[in-house]
């Protein structure tokens, strides 16, 4: 598997995964006091947790997988994994379509020979004020985007999820306009940070992460990431996404990652790691302005959140 | 009722309000929290307390209903339990979500309406908790009363904290407001059942 250095978090700081599962014990140990009745954590604990896991370590693997946000299952971040767990990935495609020259529909195993995966380590930080350290596996999404061959009127990407109630059994309440749609500017699209992953710690997107494709784009708010997609189009207009449709007061089209953009529910100044208790200050675009401050030079930030 | 069902519900009471806190504490060893723990825990004590808070408003349409007035000691207990769960929610806030960075949580606390109901609310179970010894009953007098009426307004506090943090589909906490509206409405009906004493 080939690993580009240049994303962030260098590869030097990775530590192998069984290292920091001692570490976590010790963490552990250290946070005991939480559970106590008396809820005093003490000083010597918290500086203990924060010798233990430095900020930038990939978050452990069973973390990845037991903490989701994926309301196609559940509300329940918990309770997604198992509820996902017979999520059919195989057989698979992907509709890349829309304003392009060559639409074509890709088979899942097809997709994954024809673009391979590289690792790229990038932060991953929820709307809701919490992070992690993701080692994704994937390819860029704009050499996919350059296979199909965008038409010169294709400004947008929009991105859509499988709608299956049978299988996704929040699809099956109707608060939520399903499927879940995304969308991306072209030039974001484009953008080499932005990836279709297919896998994690070098092993097999699980469902519950997204299984078997979905969409990683490291600047901007979780939710950007969507999951399991069946459907990649080219188009005209700005697509509205399903947070968009649901509360555009509180999610907009841009969503990127800024600590000066308050949330109505969110500290968006602060986060939390997974693993770490401390909250750690929010990066400007989560840490990636070199990369992609120029896209949005100029643009009213706090209007196009 | 009889003294054995009296006994009964109070032994009921005082594990079903204990409960949740075992739970989290088996749960932390055992490591049946989720990931983010700080998140869980403060959702669990926000759960208890609130769910308890309703309990206690229960308590006097209970009596109303059945003419049993021992409902109306439950009172008491059931608010106390959830001052307890609503202190613990409020300390993991201040103390572990936050680390005690008063600046950060000045910042932060006064833009979010969740933040301003859930203090609101706290406030007052505060106030009711600190006054909630039997002997203060008879040194405020009519005070204490009015006092204890405040109760109402924290309920709607607490069910509009919850009702604004929820992101999205907000059916569950919209639920517990409107279980929390029904037990404040039925107040304002003057239907009681004679007392058939304690």
């Amino acid at each position: 598997m080939k690993r580009s250095a240049r994303y962030i978090i260098p590869s030097s700081q990775i530590t192998p995964e069984n290292a920091y599962l001692t570490r976590r014990s010790f963490i552990k140990s250290a946070g005991l006091a939480m559970a106590a009745p008396g809820l005093a954590l003490g000083a010597a604990g918290e500086a203990a947790a924060a010798k233990a896991r430095a900020v930038e370590d990939p978050t452990l693997y069973s973390e990845i997988i037991s903490y989701n946000n994926y309301y196609e299952f559940s509300q329940e971040k918990t309770a997604v994994a198992a509820l996902s767990h017979d999520l059919v990935t195989d057989p698979w495609s992907v509709s890349v379509e829309g304003l392009v020259k060559k639409p074509r529909k890709y088979d899942i195993d097809d997709l994954k020979k024809s673009f391979g995966a590289e690792q790229r380590i990038y932060r991953m930080r929820c709307v809701e004020g919490w992070s992690m350290v993701i080692p994704w596996d994937g390819f860029e999404l704009g050499r996919l985007i350059t296979e199909v061959d965008p038409l010169p009127e294709a400004k947008y990407v929009k991105f859509t999820t499988l709608l299956d109630p049978k299988q996704m059994p929040g699809q099956r309440k109707s608060y939520f306009a399903w499927p879940y749609v995304e969308g991306l500017r072209l030039d974001e699209a484009m953008n080499s940070l932005t990836l279709l992953a297919t896998g994690i710690y070098g092993k097999e997107l699980l469902p519950q992460n997204g299984a078997p494709v979905r969409l990683v784009v490291p600047w901007k708010y979780g939710f950007k990431g969507i999951k399991s997609i069946v459907k990649i189009e080219l188009v005209a207009k700005q697509p509205v996404s399903l947070w968009m449709n649901t509360s555009s007061a509180e999610y907009g089209f841009y969503a990127n990652v800024n600590p000066n953009v308050d949330h109505p529910r969110w500290s968006q100044r602060t986060e939390r790691r997974i693993g770490d208790l401390r909250r750690v200050r929010t990066l400007m675009y989560n840490g990636y302005e070199k990369e992609v401050a120029g896209m949005y030079k100029g643009m009213d930030l706090v209007r196009n959140f | 009722m009889k003294p054995t069902g009296r006994t009964a519900l109070l032994v009921a009471l005082h594990l079903s309000a204990l409960y949740p806190l075992a739970h989290a504490i088996w749960d932390y060893h055992t490591g049946g929290l989720s990931a983010n723990p700080i998140e869980d825990i403060t959702r669990r004590t926000g759960h208890a307390a609130i769910v308890l808070l309703t309990a206690s408003l229960a308590a006097t349409p209970a009596r109303r209903l059945t003419g049993w007035s021992f409902f109306v000691r439950l009172r008491r207990p059931l608010g106390l339990y959830s001052f307890f769960y609503a202190s613990i929610h409020l300390m993991i806030f201040i103390g572990l979500d936050f680390g005690f960075d008063w600046e950060l949580i000045w910042l932060e606390s006064p833009k979010k309406r969740f933040i301003v109901a859930g203090l609101a609310a706290y406030v007052i179970l505060l106030s009711l908790a600190l006054t909630s010894p039997k002997y203060m009953v008879g040194r405020l007098g009519a005070a204490w009363r009015k006092l204890h009426r405040m109760v109402y307004p924290a309920s709607i506090f607490a069910a509009a904290h919850f009702v604004w943090l929820v992101k999205g589909d907000k059916t569950r906490p919209l639920i517990y407001a409107a279980v929390i509206g029904v037990l404040l409405l039925v107040r304002l009906f003057p239907w009681t059942a004679r007392s058939r004493g304690s």
